[in-house]
């Protein structure tokens, strides 16, 4: 897919916005020198882009962060930094957005300069396992409140239907089917539908624009570890 | 619901005690468990529930002994701080022989604290949770599965017996992203009519709930009964899962994270051909006493592994009669123990004899 100057991710709460966010920087950089990932998600208290920092530095990516994102200090920031991206059109910017309409509400601040400047994709993340978007009339639903939090529309939809360690080859498949009535019922175009990268030999030829992504976020707790 | 989702385990828990029948939610704003009211701030009006933000945590759980005494489902859900302050209304439900169930997403303390996750509230959810002699059942969930399940169990074990059910989690398994199922079955029903305050029509004498008693021998006379209903659940309601025990010869105790923590940690170890398994209470109370002194007498060590400075490790001791050592690994403060942090912690029981 062609590559605009700013990519933003936004979606239901929980639907994967933030890992692919960091896939896709780390995709961005295979081809541009200046990639810039900034986590503007005010609604999590844990698990967010910070988490991915250090590795993301040692990938040349500069991640743009609340100063308080995974400390004790619970209150809901934006970096000040994220005008840096917005301004600076020599970097290539990934946007992490919060979860639903609550989340994009901040975007709501940076949207008339991003619109101005108009070389910009707004991806809406799907996932049908989420049980309050299981279908195509509650995604379109939450959708269309993203839109008006964030003063910005859509321009394409990734499919990132997954259940975590669980998904199979089947449950990608299957997923194509919710993805193509949202894009119908939206009018928005499916831009990629991701998969584990475990998974991507045996899915890529019966899933149009498959995505492999890997998951960044290893902790101790996690069922399987990496090491 | 047979196939599976992908919930956040504050989301999970929430849907589950819906499905278990409450339609009664009182809570107010803490992280790491607000998605719970959120969850159920959007579900509650869709299915005829309530869902009120209440002016305070104590007013929240004031609001649980109301609909609780009138016979219904309720629940309320805080994080450390905001349960301590909700210990008095708990007292009183436990008091009035009310079922309830209270759910507390641990946050690091004391104090304001943090906001990262912890298990520094053990001592309060299994010894201190509000004033006066009185027990909780006290469940601790060590998945997002186990988030769903622990509260539909809570809700029944809670009408079982009429008392308060605590669900103790911690910020990790609220926060986290896991499949489950919410096939959970048929939800039991139970008989409230000879207490429950929910209107006489004018057929019946009133119930009364209560928890003053003017003579104190009848006071006694009811801590007596509530006590060997207490019993009951000691000798019935006891729930753990074993790992790797069979032939062990070190036994760690976890629950919750540091359990998870501990089970990547003990495979490692039986890769480098130490014998380490794993006691994991699910009820913290009833403690598994029974199983752990047995375990006492084949081990030659244990392990305590938990995010606080050391609270369960006393119940443990006590469990075995201290007759083998424990050792303490812990993190606090909202830190999480690694898994080489438990490993090495292996290593060093591994090096004590079996002597003492």
């Amino acid at each position: 897919m062609e590559h605009k100057r700013i990519t933003l991710f936004a979606g239901h709460y929980g639907s994967g916005k933030t890992n692919i966010a960091v896939n896709y920087a780390l995709h961005l950089k295979e081809s541009y020198e200046k990639v810039n990932i900034a986590d503007l998600d005010i609604v999590n208290p844990y698990f967010r882009t910070k988490d991915s920092e250090a590795f993301l530095e040692s990938r040349g990516i500069h991640l743009i962060s609340s100063e308080y994102a995974n400390s004790n200090v619970d209150v809901p920031a934006l970096p000040a930094e994220a005008y840096a991206i917005i301004d600076d059109e020599s970097i290539r910017a990934v946007i992490d957005v919060g979860g639903d309409d609550r989340g994009a509400l901040a975007l709501g601040r940076y949207a008339p300069s991003i619109l101005r400047q108009n070389d910009y994709e707004m991806l809406l993340v799907i996932n049908k396992f989420r049980p309050l978007t299981p279908d195509c009339a509650s995604t379109v639903a939450v959708m269309h409140k993203i839109e008006t939090a964030a003063g910005m529309k859509f321009t394409g939809i990734i499919n990132n239907s997954n259940l975590g360690d669980e998904t199979s080859a089947d449950d990608i498949i299957g997923s194509v089917a919710y993805a193509q009535a949202i894009s119908e019922a939206s009018s928005l175009p499916i831009k990629m539908t991701t998969v584990k990268e475990d998974l991507y030999e045996s899915v890529k030829d019966k899933v149009p624009d498959c995505f492999p992504i890997r998951l960044y976020v290893k902790q101790s707790w996690a069922k399987a570890i990496t090491e | 619901m047979a196939e599976k989702v992908l919930m956040k385990g504050n989301e999970a828990l929430a849907e589950a005690a819906i499905m278990a029948g409450c339609r009664h939610y009182f809570g107010y704003p803490i992280t790491p468990q607000t998605e719970i009211a959120a969850y159920m701030a959007k579900r509650m009006p869709l299915i005829g529930g309530t869902f009120l933000q209440a002016e305070s945590e104590i007013a929240a759980i004031n609001m649980v002994y109301g609909a609780a005494a009138a016979g219904k489902r309720a629940m309320t859900s805080s994080s450390s701080p905001g349960i301590a302050l909700k210990s008095e209304g708990i007292s009183y439900l436990a008091g009035s022989d009310l079922p309830a169930l209270i759910i507390n997403v641990q946050r690091g303390g004391p104090g304001l604290g943090g906001i990262q996750p912890s298990q520094s509230d053990y001592f309060q959810a299994t010894k201190s949770a509000g004033h006066g002699d009185f027990r909780l059942i006290v469940l601790a969930p060590a998945s997002v599965q186990e988030m769903v399940d622990l509260t539909f169990k809570g809700f029944d074990l809670a009408d079982k017996y009429r008392m308060p059910t605590m669900l103790l989690s911690d910020g990790t398994m609220g926060q986290m992203m896991e499949p489950v199922s919410l096939d959970m079955g048929e939800v039991k029903e139970y008989d409230k009519s000879s207490w429950a305050a929910c209107g006489t029509k004018c057929e019946r004498e009133h119930n009364v709930v209560n928890s003053l008693f003017i003579q104190p021998d009848e006071l006694e006379k009811y801590n007596f009964e509530r006590y060997e209903r207490y019993a009951q659940i000691e000798a019935n309601e006891v729930m753990y899962d074993e790992y790797r025990m069979d032939d062990a010869e070190i036994c760690i105790v976890a629950y919750g994270v540091a359990a998870r923590v501990s089970q990547n940690a003990i495979d490692k170890a039986r890769e480098n051909g130490i014998k380490v398994g794993m006691i994991r209470p699910i009820t913290l109370w009833p403690f598994p006493k029974a199983v752990l002194n047995a375990a006492a007498d084949k081990v030659k060590s244990f392990v305590c592994v938990e995010l606080s400075m050391g609270q369960m490790i006393e119940d443990i001791e006590l469990a075995i009669r201290c007759k083998k050592p424990v050792l303490l690994c812990n993190r606090t403060g909202g830190m999480i123990p690694t898994t080489a942090d438990v490993l090495s912690k292996i290593e060093e029981a591994n090096n004590i004899g079996g002597d003492k």
